[in-house]
C-alpha cells in the first residue's frame, strides 16, 4: 500500500481533498432566497419561500414557525432516468435535511408561519444530501431569514481501506463506509450525522474529524458566495 | 429577500396591465408583439443524452433527454416512442405546492408533445430495434425552475434544443436481448418546430405573456409551427372565446414571430 | 472586543464582539460572544452592537404604514397580504368606524383583489397584525403602480428626515405611498414619470449598502430631466 500522501483516488484527488465546489446565491427571481451549487458533477438548485402564512391553516402552530423541506431529484439527474414520483429515499433525505437546518433557524420568532426550503437535484454524483444542505443554508441567508450560523455539510468515509473526504458517486457505491455530516462551525454543532457501512470506533472518529474539516472549507465557499453579490455592486459603483 | 413576488395579482395591477396594453406599451416596456430576451444553452446536464436550458425573460426551463428502449405502443407497433413529462417544481413560484403534477403541468407536457410529434421532429418509422417488439424510446423531461409566464414556448424551445443536442446510444440485439452497443451517434432531427403563445387582454393580442399578464388575460392561444410554415399544434386555453378573425390574426402573428424564435436554436450553441 | 470594522459586511454566524455588550438588532448572544443573524453592515454603538440587514423580510410593528392586498374575508373581517410572516386582519369596525352588523355587505366596503393603505394598530397574542384604514390617506387605493422593495431598505428610500423621497417627489412630479412592508404605490401624470421612479427605486435597492447615495440619485434624476439618460 502506497503512503497516503502519494495515493490518488479514481478522480485524481488526494484522500483529504474536496471536489471542486462553486456556489452562487440569488439565482431564482421568484423565490425569496435561492442558491445554486456545483460540487464535482452534482448540480443542485435551492429556493426558499417565507416566512409566510401556512397553508393549510390547520398545520400552523400557535407558538412557533415550521420549517418545511423538500429534497427532490429531476428525472434526468441520474443514469438511468428516474421516475418523477418521490421515492422513499427522497422522503428520508427531506426529513434529515429539515433536522439539519432547523437548529440554525429562530423558528420561535415566526408563530403560525412556515419557511419552505425546496432542493431540486439537477444532476447527481454522490453526496447530494450534503450539497443540498450547504446550498439551502446559503438560500436561507439570501432570503433574509435570521440564522444562528451557516450550516455546511460534507461526507467522509472509507474507500479501498482508506479514510477519504467527500465521497463521489463511485466511492459511495463501492466504498466501505459513508458518513454525511452537517456542521455549524461558529457554534461547534453537528446537525446531521448518518453512517452507512462498517467502521471501527477509531476510524469513525477520524471520519468525523475529517468531515468537520471539510465543512469548515465549504463554509468559506458559502461565505464567499454570499459576499460576492455585494462586492460586485461595489465595483460597479467604483467605475 | 426578493421584491416582486408572484402570486396574487390585485385589481389595481390588472387595471394597469390592461391600460398599458391598450396604450401599445406593456408594463415591462415591450410592444404587443415583442418577446422578452431569449437565451438557450445546451449540454447543461452532462449525464443526460441531451439537455438544454432556456430563459425567456425570468422564465427558466431545463430539458433533459434520455434514449432507452421498450415495447412500442399497440396502435403503432413499428414506430418509436416519444414521451414528454413536465414538472413545475415548487421553487418555481410561490403558488406551487409540492405534489403530483396538476392540470397545468400535464397540459404543458401534452402541448409540447403534440408539437414535436406532429412536426415529425424525428423519423419514428426508423426507430425499431426488434420488429414489432422493441423500439427506441425518447424521454423528454421538462423542469420549470422559475415561472414568470409563457411556459409553453420556453418548454417547446427547451425540448427542441435538447433533442437537437442529443447523442443517441445505439442499441443492438445479442442473443435475443437488446443491449447497448457502446457506440453513439447524433440523433437525426427532421424538423424544428417552435411555438408562439398569444394572450388576449382587453381585446388585444399580445405575444409571450408574463405571469401577471396571464392573470389578466381573457384567453390564451398557442400555435406551433415547423420551419416550412405548417401549423403543427394549436391549444386554446382560458375561459373566454375568440372570433375567427382573432384566430386568423393570431396565426399570422405566430407565423411572423416563429423564425425569430427558431434562430435562437438553429444559430445557437 | 470588536472583531470587525464599523459598517463592514457581515454574514449570519459571524462573531461581532467578544465580551460584555448589548446584542442589538439582527444579533444574538452565544456564550461570551455576539453573533450576527443576517447579512448586513455591522454597527458598533455605545454599549451595543447591531447589524443593518441587507436582506430581511417584513416584520410588522405597531404604527407601521403598510400597503397590502385583500385576499380573503370571513364574517366581520378581511385577510390582507402585507408580505408579513402571516396574513394581517382588518375588522369591520377598523374599516368603517362602526360596529359590525348583519346588514353590512362586506364586499361593498372592500373586496378580494382590492389594494389598501393601512396602519398596523395592534399585534394580537399570536402576533397577527391587526390593521385599520381609519385615518387620513388610508383606505382603498384606486390607482397607481405597486412595486416592491426589500423592506429593510425602505429607510434608504425615505432618507434622512425624508430627504430622499422628497427629492424624488419634487424631481419626478409623482405621488408616492411608501409602505413600511416594502410595497410602494407610485402615481404620476404619465408612464414616463412613473417608469423613472421605478428605475430610481431599483437603483436605491441595488446600492442601499453604499455611501453618497442621495447625491448619486440626484445626479441621475438631473440627467433624466435634461434628457441625457
Amino acid at each position: 500500500m502506497s503512503s497516503n500522501e502519494e495515493w490518488r483516488r479514481v478522480d485524481g484527488r488526494r484522500w483529504d481533498e474536496l471536489r471542486e465546489i462553486r456556489i452562487e446565491s440569488g439565482v431564482l427571481p421568484n423565490a425569496d432566497g435561492s442558491a445554486y451549487i456545483e460540487m464535482g458533477r452534482n448540480k443542485i438548485i435551492v429556493g426558499v419561500y417565507g416566512p409566510r402564512e401556512m397553508h393549510p391553516k390547520h398545520l400552523a402552530r400557535p407558538h412557533t414557525g415550521i420549517l418545511r423541506c423538500r429534497y427532490h431529484m429531476a428525472p434526468f439527474s441520474t443514469e438511468p432516468r428516474r421516475s418523477p414520483a418521490p421515492s422513499r429515499r427522497d422522503m428520508e433525505i427531506t426529513m434529515v435535511m429539515r433536522y439539519a437546518l432547523e437548529p440554525a433557524i429562530f423558528l420561535e420568532r415566526y408563530p403560525r408561519s412556515t419557511i419552505d426550503v425546496y432542493a431540486e437535484v439537477l444532476q447527481a454524483d454522490g453526496g447530494t444530501r450534503c450539497a443540498s444542505i450547504t446550498a439551502a443554508a446559503v438560500a436561507l441567508a439570501d432570503a433574509g431569514i435570521p440564522l444562528k450560523d451557516l450550516v455546511a455539510a460534507c461526507s467522509a468515509g472509507k474507500y479501498e481501506g482508506r479514510i477519504v473526504l467527500d465521497l463521489n458517486d463511485h466511492e459511495d457505491k463501492y466504498g466501505e463506509a459513508d458518513l454525511p455530516l452537517a456542521y455549524m462551525p461558529n457554534l461547534g454543532s453537528i446537525t446531521l450525522l448518518q453512517m452507512d457501512g462498517l467502521l471501527s470506533p477509531e476510524e469513525l472518529d477520524r471520519c468525523i474529524n475529517l468531515a468537520i474539516e471539510g465543512c469548515r472549507k465549504i463554509y468559506e465557499v458559502q461565505r464567499e458566495a454570499l459576499k460576492r453579490k455585494y462586492e460586485a455592486k461595489k465595483e460597479v459603483e467604483g467605475n | 429577500m426578493k421584491s416582486g413576488k408572484g402570486g396574487f395579482t390585485s385589481r389595481l395591477k390588472l387595471k394597469r396591465i390592461q391600460e398599458a396594453i391598450s396604450s401599445g406599451k406593456r408594463l415591462d416596456g415591450r410592444g404587443l408583439e415583442d418577446y422578452r430576451d431569449i437565451r438557450v444553452k445546451t449540454g447543461v446536464i452532462e449525464k443526460a443524452d441531451g439537455s438544454s436550458e432556456v430563459f425567456i425573460g425570468d422564465t427558466r426551463v431545463i430539458a433533459g433527454i434520455e434514449i432507452s428502449h421498450g415495447p412500442p405502443f399497440e396502435d403503432t407497433p413499428g414506430e418509436g416512442i416519444l414521451i414528454c413529462n413536465a414538472e413545475i417544481v415548487p421553487l418555481a413560484s410561490p403558488d406551487i405546492e409540492p405534489g403530483p403534477p396538476d392540470e397545468v403541468s400535464v397540459e404543458l407536457a401534452r402541448v409540447v408533445d403534440r408539437g414535436l410529434r406532429s412536426a415529425g421532429i424525428v423519423d419514428f418509422s426508423k426507430m425499431e430495434i426488434i420488429p414489432k417488439k422493441t423500439v427506441y424510446v425518447i424521454n423528454v423531461d421538462l423542469f420549470v425552475l422559475n415561472h414568470a409566464g409563457n411556459l409553453i414556448d420556453a418548454s417547446t424551445l427547451a425540448a427542441v434544443a435538447a433533442l437537437r443536442s442529443t447523442i443517441k446510444p445505439i442499441f443492438e440485439v445479442r442473443n435475443g436481448e437488446v443491449v447497448p452497443s457502446g457506440r453513439k451517434e447524433p440523433l437525426e432531427i427532421k424538423s424544428t418546430p417552435v411555438s408562439v403563445t398569444l394572450s388576449k387582454i382587453g381585446g388585444a393580442l399580445i405575444v409571450d405573456p408574463t405571469s401577471e399578464e396571464e392573470d389578466a388575460m381573457e384567453t390564451r392561444l398557442t400555435i406551433t409551427l415547423d420551419e416550412k410554415g405548417n401549423v403543427c399544434a394549436i391549444q386554446k386555453s382560458g375561459p373566454e372565446a375568440l372570433t375567427p378573425e382573432e384566430v386568423r390574426k393570431a396565426i399570422s402573428i405566430a407565423a411572423s414571430k416563429a423564425p425569430e424564435i427558431r434562430s435562437k436554436i438553429i444559430g445557437g450553441t | 472586543m470588536k472583531t470587525f470594522e464599523n459598517r463592514e459586511l457581515v454574514l449570519p454566524g459571524d462573531v461581532l464582539y467578544i465580551g460584555r455588550i448589548r446584542a442589538g438588532e439582527n444579533t444574538y448572544r452565544f456564550g461570551d460572544k455576539i453573533l450576527a443573524t443576517r447579512i448586513g453592515l455591522v454597527e458598533y454603538g455605545r454599549g451595543t452592537v447591531s447589524v443593518i440587514a441587507l436582506e430581511a423580510g417584513y416584520q410588522p410593528l405597531i404604527g407601521d404604514l403598510v400597503v397590502g392586498d385583500v385576499v380573503d374575508m370571513e364574517l366581520g373581517f378581511w385577510y390582507v397580504d402585507i408580505d408579513a410572516p402571516t396574513l394581517a386582519q382588518l375588522s369591520v369596525p377598523d374599516a368603517t368606524g362602526s360596529p359590525y352588523s348583519p346588514e353590512i355587505v362586506m364586499p361593498d366596503i372592500l373586496d378580494v383583489g382590492d389594494t389598501i393603505a393601512a396602519k398596523v394598530v395592534d399585534l394580537d397574542r399570536k402576533r397577527i397584525p391587526i390593521l385599520s384604514i381609519l385615518g387620513k390617506g388610508l383606505g382603498r387605493i384606486e390607482d397607481g403602480l405597486v412595486i416592491r422593495m426589500t423592506p429593510s431598505k425602505i429607510p434608504r428610500l425615505i432618507g434622512k428626515k425624508g430627504s430622499m423621497v422628497t427629492m424624488i417627489l419634487k424631481e419626478t412630479g409623482c405621488d408616492i405611498i411608501i409602505g413600511q412592508n416594502g410595497r410602494i404605490v407610485v402615481k404620476g401624470r404619465s408612464r414616463e414619470q412613473e417608469d423613472m421612479v421605478v428605475k430610481v427605486i431599483r437603483r436605491i435597492e441595488m446600492e442601499a449598502h453604499t455611501t453618497g447615495l442621495t447625491n448619486r440619485i440626484q445626479e441621475y434624476l438631473r440627467c433624466w430631466k435634461e434628457g441625457r439618460l
